[in-house]
């Protein structure tokens, strides 16, 4: 009974927000160019089903193209700062200063070099979501118990031997995690590229139908990133678990 | 002759900083058992960076085997307080991490790999660990990880065994139970062991000899040896002759930690 509740859980309180949005709505009477129904959205959602979906397409393999490069340079520079000190006194202040700058600021700049269109985009998605792959990687790397470097030392063990034998798979747990982290990043991302600087995406979809004020629209865009962000991060949450299932043992040894 | 060779060694971790150790000389030779004792931060574990190369002496010359020491030494296991088994590998696999470094091994476990892991499930057996192989270090108790630490730093047949407070964390009767288990790895195949300890009476049980080192910098006051027959068996150290040794060595180290 319990544990149907808690996986109940979840999909109870999704419902029980469309259902209160939906009396808000009707109960208050409010216009449809302010806040549209969710049996509104739910209209042009199938309605418009088809070039909704053409526009998620390019949004999610957008996505998937900059979270890929993401992972793979923020592997390798997490990798470069997390088992050089120097490196890391080097290379941080201007990983970090970098990450500061909103990278909506950044995408004219994108426009400029790569003309309207995917490229921003990719680009974009990939810009907001390196960063906590390096971080996460650089951590776990960083933090390898001195005793346990000794130990490999000692039998003559080159940084390539430590590196592949304890340093990556004791910051795998670190870099699933962040995999959840930056999946969504790479979301917002595309969607923001999509939404100054293109023709495609969902970005651009809700850009074009708030300009003609079809709300609905707008909002059912709005529902399929949700609904892509969340089933992604579920995807990476799941394969965090099976590919680490030793860094999230229950705590009376059973694992 | 000597098999590991401290002259006048001084170390310091930063150029021109504080000394760790200061003007060590000791011998000790091919299977001797070895526990140095001393106050916390007395450079014990500076003693033990040392032989196994993986620091030079600031001034001085430490030689094991005959030869100075210049880099890691690969004739060296080591294990420390904390066993540092890898959660991700099986008891097993981290018994054979050694191998998966450390030549002639290293090219030669693809193919021996059946025989290796025999060997290893036996030194398991030995120290008590038959069936445990397959299990994950986080499913055993302290004791078991420290006795899988053991083997771990004895699965490549090391000439040389270095303890840094192994069995510091456990109980008091685990600890005993530890005690044999390595005096009888000791006795079955003699290898050479340092013992770094805080427990006088580990140190008088197993070592042939015990060194005393005083506070920062660490320096070698009293050279001990203990001549209590082998094997030693736990009621030894109910007799008066255990207790003497004892006693002395803790008098020194408590003008050690008066001064």
């Amino acid at each position: 009974m319990k544990v149907n509740l808690v996986k109940a859980a979840p999909w109870l309180v999704v419902a029980g927000m469309f259902l209160l949005w939906e009396l808000i709505c009707v109960g208050f009477e409010v216009p449809e160019f302010l806040l549209p129904a969710p049996s509104a959205v739910w209209k042009v959602g199938v309605e418009q089903f088809e070039p909704i979906m053409m526009h998620a397409t390019q949004t999610f393999i957008t996505t998937l193209a900059g979270f890929a490069i993401a992972v793979a340079v923020g592997l390798l520079i997490g990798m470069a700062v997390g088992s050089s000190p120097l490196l890391y006194r080097a290379m941080y202040p201007l990983l970090v200063g970098f990450n500061s700058i909103p990278k909506v600021a950044f995408v004219p700049v994108l426009v400029v070099w790569f003309g309207i269109g995917t490229v921003p985009a990719i680009l974009t998605a990939f810009l907001i979501s390196f960063f906590p792959v390096v971080v996460n990687v650089a951590t776990g790397l960083a933090t390898l118990e001195p005793e346990l470097e000794d130990v490999l030392r000692s039998l003559g063990a080159s940084r390539i031997d430590i590196l592949g034998k304890v340093g990556l798979p004791r910051a795998m747990p670190y870099f699933f995690a962040s995999l959840k982290v930056a999946i969504t990043l790479a979301f917002v991302g595309s969607v923001i590229a999509e939404t100054v600087a293109s023709n495609l995406g969902i970005g651009y979809l809700m850009m074009s139908a708030s300009s003609s004020m079809n709300m609905p629209l707008v909002f059912a865009g709005l529902i399929v990133i949700g609904v892509m962000g969340v089933v992604m991060y579920e995807l990476f949450a799941f394969v965090e678990k099976r590919m680490t299932s030793w860094a999230h043992r229950k705590p009376d040894g059973a694992a | 002759m000597s098999f590991v060779k401290f002259e006048n060694v001084d170390l310091a971790y930063a150029p021109g900083g504080a000394l760790a150790i200061q003007d060590v000389s000791l011998e000790v030779k091919e299977g001797e058992f070895v526990a140095v004792v001393g106050p916390s931060g007395c450079g014990k574990s500076t003693l033990m960076k040392l032989i196994s190369g993986l620091r030079m002496p600031s001034g001085g010359y430490v030689y094991v085997d005959g030869r100075q020491v210049g880099g890691p030494l690969k004739i060296v296991g080591m294990a420390f307080q904390n066993s540092n088994l890898l959660p991700w590998r099986t008891t097993l696999d981290n018994v054979m991490l050694p191998l998966e470094i450390v030549e002639p091994y290293r090219s030669t476990l693809k193919k021996e790999r059946v025989r290796y892991e025999a060997e290893a499930r036996q030194l398991l057996a030995k120290v008590g660990l038959a069936g445990f192989e397959d299990k994950f270090p986080w499913e055993l108790s302290g004791g078991m990880q420290q006795r899988a630490s053991i083997c771990r730093a004895l699965i490549h047949q090391p000439r040389l065994l270095m303890l840094d407070e192994p069995f510091g964390a456990l109980d008091a009767f685990t600890r005993e139970e530890l005690w044999c288990m390595l005096r009888d790895l000791w006795q079955q195949q003699p290898f050479t062991v340092i013992l770094v300890t805080h427990d006088l009476r580990e140190a008088v049980f197993l070592a042939d000899t015990v060194y005393v080192m005083s506070k920062r910098p660490g320096r070698i006051l009293v050279r001990r040896e203990i001549d209590l027959p082998r094997p030693r068996d736990l009621d030894v150290t109910y007799t008066d002759s255990f207790a003497g040794y004892v006693h002395e060595l803790r008098e020194h180290i408590g003008r050690v930690r008066a001064s």
